[in-house]
């Protein structure tokens, strides 16, 4: 899926990354706590979350995400949409909430990502 | 790389706004000393996850990254409040963070576990009162 159409989807405003959004995506995590996001490593691309604090981006930047969703219509601060525009990650704010927002996604055909068991690699 | 080469940083506990910065820089430099996106990822997080613990934790402490040709090795050291049970707090989903912490993202108790299952080795000295040092190695 590219990001375009996870914005369409969610009716989010885009708030960086205008350029990167014909990026392709191919599964996503939907999560407000971070360690639980930094447990899961298999090529998850899009973080949506409720939590607009700058550890969120560091978090997608650790896994090398390339889009975060903020939803429950959250505003984060300038200094976080900065964080993640210098890291080339799309942010995305909706008004959906969480449940709904993942829901979305998933019946449009993006999936989760796969749980680490044993070893990251 | 023939040489080896050390990056120390300095964890401010005071603030959590800037938690994870010294990671972030490490991922950097590894991208750029091209090390393979996996082994980068592995590192990045492992010590992102620690100097998180040192910030929410034990009020901040030093890192230290030695990078050889065959392996990476990350220590964290903190003088913080110290962990009194170690085989509790490797559990999953063991967490002492305070309802403030929790709100932020932080409290899964998923961290130190993370640590584990992302290093190839990983050691950790703690005394109660006087402070924690974890020592993780990733081979190349
Ligand atoms: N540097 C430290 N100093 C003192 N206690 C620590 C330190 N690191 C971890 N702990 C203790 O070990 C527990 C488990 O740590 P862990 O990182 O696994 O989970 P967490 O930090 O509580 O939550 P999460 O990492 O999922 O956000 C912590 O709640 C805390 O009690
Ligand atoms: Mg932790």
């Amino acid at each position: 899926m590219q990001i375009r159409e996870i914005a369409k989807l969610l009716n989010a405003k885009v708030l960086c990354g205008e350029e990167h959004l014909d990026r392709e995506v191919k599964s996503a995590c939907g999560c407000d706590m971070m360690s639980d996001v930094l447990a899961f490593v298999k090529d998850q691309a899009v973080l949506i979350t409720g939590l607009c604090n700058p550890q969120v981006v560091r978090t997608a930047m650790m896994m090398d995400m390339r889009c975060i969703v903020f939803v429950r219509g959250k505003n984060p601060p300038q200094e976080v949409i900065d964080l993640a525009c210098s890291a080339g990650i799309v942010v995305l704010a909706s008004d959906e909430r969480m449940y709904t927002a993942c829901g979305t996604l998933y019946v449009n055909g993006l999936a989760g990502g796969a749980e680490v068991h044993d070893r990251a690699c | 790389m023939t040489e080896h080469v050390n990056f120390h940083f300095e964890i401010d506990g005071e603030n959590f706004t800037s938690a994870g910065e010294a990671s972030v820089r490490i991922k950097k430099n590894l991208r750029e000393m091209g090390f393979s996106p996996e082994i980068i990822r592995r590192v990045s997080v492992a010590m992102y996850e620690g100097e998180i613990n040192m910030v929410i934790h034990a009020n901040g402490g030093t890192a230290d990254v030695d990078i050889y040709c065959d392996r990476i090795e990350i220590v964290l050291s903190d003088r913080g409040p110290g962990i009194s049970n170690i085989e509790l707090a490797m559990q999953e989903g063991y967490s002492t963070a305070p309802e403030n912490v929790r709100s932020l993202g932080f409290g899964a108790g998923m961290g130190l576990p993370n640590m584990k299952r992302y290093t190839d080795d990983m050691k950790i000295e703690s005394k109660v009162g006087e402070g924690t040092t974890i020592s993780m190695t990733v081979w190349v």
